[in-house]
């Protein structure tokens, strides 16, 4: 039997971690007061003044638009195939035990765990090699690629956690392995696939190093924003941008943690 | 019993194709996993793997100095390029980079781990998770422009540090040799701070939950057998949290070994690793060049893999 747990936190310790906390928080706080700000030329701080004028100038930038758009565009067929790749694989290495399935999910974990840039240089070469021109699809190629480990490890949590049973059960009662599928395992991995699509989405829409080695001259949301780092044109669009990127990236977290938290209470992981 | 008791779906013969697909497919496990694995496999072989062997045979090749064409013979002398004071500099100042960034990653993460896996409960706990999963998943290009405004001149340290009468401290540190520079923005000290705030968080959860599989009776036990709470964490709680720091390390230091993007907005003009792969593919077009030193990643994270895997850190993720 174990004594009571002191409740309380040393002194030192809260503050080691809340001085932590505060600096992961507040340079993303710096971010929302500075869209507002009425300096044009300078990072000036604190800001001469506040407006809602870089808002509507932002709304009316069509190179912002046309960025968003691809961006979008990119990060939404990237995580249909990286969820159709990484369910795929995560049922084989998770159902099943085979020769070489060690080796799979390092195959899927490599696209990650290499530093991007080797990512991209090895896929621009490529390119090169075949001669095959840039465009959006040369982007989706690089992003689908890293994010099937995302939509990978959501699903491959989640299969360890439905009973081998409850498929049997299902085949027992005369369903063929297709009906399996639509009536037990979807149903039961579906929270963790759209958790999954979700920060694949997230992942590919913030993408920046591999797109500037697959992209050519178009530019994502990110590119755009990274040739404003460079060569700054217009700091208060920049600092809308900014602001507005994290509240679209914010969502998607949020909903993905929401989505996965309840996972244990999945049908069937108490066996 | 005879067979007229049965379901009729055990006896029934004709279930049609997918009926009988789905048992072909059942008798047959190593087809169905064959089946699963094609096209992933056919993607992640072809298109990721097929390029990375495109360009590590690449590294193989040599440029022709004078007419800056690739010359395709097999050389080493690529390689030996690499040791040629200017480029061994670069890889030397992007591990010991590297090596701070993760270092400092964990003298920083630690405490917050510690207390979210010993303290934190119910709702902190919640707090506690999505603290950590929202900066560690937004924008990476936000965060280093957040610092680009904090760094700057006339940014928010600089006003900060002036209200606290300590801008001769700041002047100090900035005239320090190698570390400072002109402005934090333009120096290897910004750089680091950026470095660390952006990788940072992926320290954290390792940490955590290898601080969670540590029984909480082993601290008391050790408490009861007399020692400090010094003592208890140096000899019970950090040998246990070890392999999670580890786990941490190897993001902390593989990101940071690759990233040419910070170091080119805010730090000096000296380059790190990323960088020169980026400039020599680009600007100068010796893709040999490039090869050869994005190899140099490859094989320091392979050996750091390896003595990872010896402390058990792979179990920690």
């Amino acid at each position: 039997m174990r004594s009571d747990r002191s409740t309380s936190a040393p002194l030192p310790l809260k503050i080691a971690a809340g001085a932590g906390l505060l600096f992961l928080h507040v340079p993303i706080l710096i971010i929302f007061l500075y869209a507002f700000t009425t300096e044009e030329k300078s990072y000036q701080f604190p800001p001469p003044g506040l407006t809602l004028q870089w808002f509507a100038v932002t709304w009316n930038r069509p190179d912002v638009w046309a960025a968003l758009t691809l961006s979008v565009k990119v990060a939404s067929i990237a995580t249909v195939i990286a969820l159709v790749l990484g369910t795929l694989t995560a049922a084989a290495v998770s159902q099943t035990r085979f020769f070489g399935r060690e080796a799979v999910s390092l195959l899927v974990i490599l696209p990650i765990a290499l530093p991007g840039i080797i990512t991209g240089i090895a896929l621009r070469s490529a390119f090169s090699i075949l001669d095959i021109p840039f465009s959006t699809w040369t982007i989706v190629l690089g992003h689908a690629t890293f994010c099937i480990v995302v939509v990978y490890n959501n699903a491959v949590a989640r299969f360890r956690r439905i009973s081998g049973s409850l498929v049997e059960a299902s085949m027992d009662l005369g369903a063929d392995g297709f009906q399996t599928f639509r009536y037990v395992i979807l149903p039961n991995i579906g929270t963790a696939l759209l958790a999954g699509g979700m920060l694949a989405f997230a992942l590919s829409f913030d993408e920046v190093i591999v797109t500037t080695f697959t992209g050519g001259q178009q530019s994502t949301l990110p590119i755009w924003m990274l040739e404003e780092l460079i060569r700054p044109r217009q700091r208060p669009v920049t600092n809308v941008v900014a602001m507005v990127v994290v509240l679209v990236t914010f969502l998607p977290i949020l909903a993905a943690y929401y989505l996965t938290r309840d996972g244990d209470q999945v049908a069937g992981s108490g066996k | 019993m005879t067979s007229a008791t049965l379901p009729a779906s055990i006896t029934r013969r004709d279930r049609g194709l997918t009926g009988r697909l789905s048992d072909t497919l059942w008798r047959h496990p190593q087809l169905f996993v064959a089946i699963l694995l094609i096209p992933p496999l056919l993607w992640l072989g072809i298109i990721y793997v097929g390029s990375l062997f495109a360009l590590l045979a690449q590294s193989f090749f040599s440029i022709d100095d004078f007419s800056g064409l690739v010359t395709y013979e097999l050389t080493l002398s690529t390689y030996g390029q690499l040791w040629s004071d200017a480029n061994f500099d670069i890889i030397v100042r992007t591990v010991l980079m590297a090596a701070l960034v993760t270092l400092a990653s964990a003298v920083v993460a630690f405490p917050i781990a510690y207390y979210a896996a010993r303290y934190a409960r119910g709702r902190m706990k919640a707090f506690f998770y999505l603290a950590v999963m929202l900066p560690l998943w937004s924008s990476y290009l936000v965060k280093v422009y957040a610092w680009k405004l904090i760094l700057a001149k006339e940014g928010i340290l600089t006003w900060f540090v002036g209200k606290l009468h300590l801008t001769w401290l700041l002047d100090a540190w900035l005239a320090l040799p190698i570390i400072g520079g002109s402005s934090l923005s333009v120096s290897y000290t910004g750089t680091f701070l950026v470095f660390l705030y952006v990788w940072m968080p992926f320290m954290i959860l390792p940490i955590q939950a290898s601080l969670e599989r540590v029984p909480g009776n082993l601290i008391e036990a050790s408490a009861d057998l007399g020692a400090t709470p010094g003592q208890t964490f140096r000899s019970v709680i950090f040998p246990l949290a070890l392999p999670g720091i580890v786990a941490g390390s190897i993001f902390t230091f593989s990101l940071t070994l690759g990233d040419y993007i910070i170091p080119q907005i805010v730090g000096s003009s000296r380059l790190f690793i990323g960088q020169a792969v980026y400039a020599q593919q680009g600007t100068a077009g010796n893709i040999p060049l490039a090869a050869a030193f994005s190899v140099v990643p490859i094989v320091i994270m392979a050996l750091y893999l390896t003595a990872a895997k010896r402390m058990g850190a792979f179990n920690a993720l």
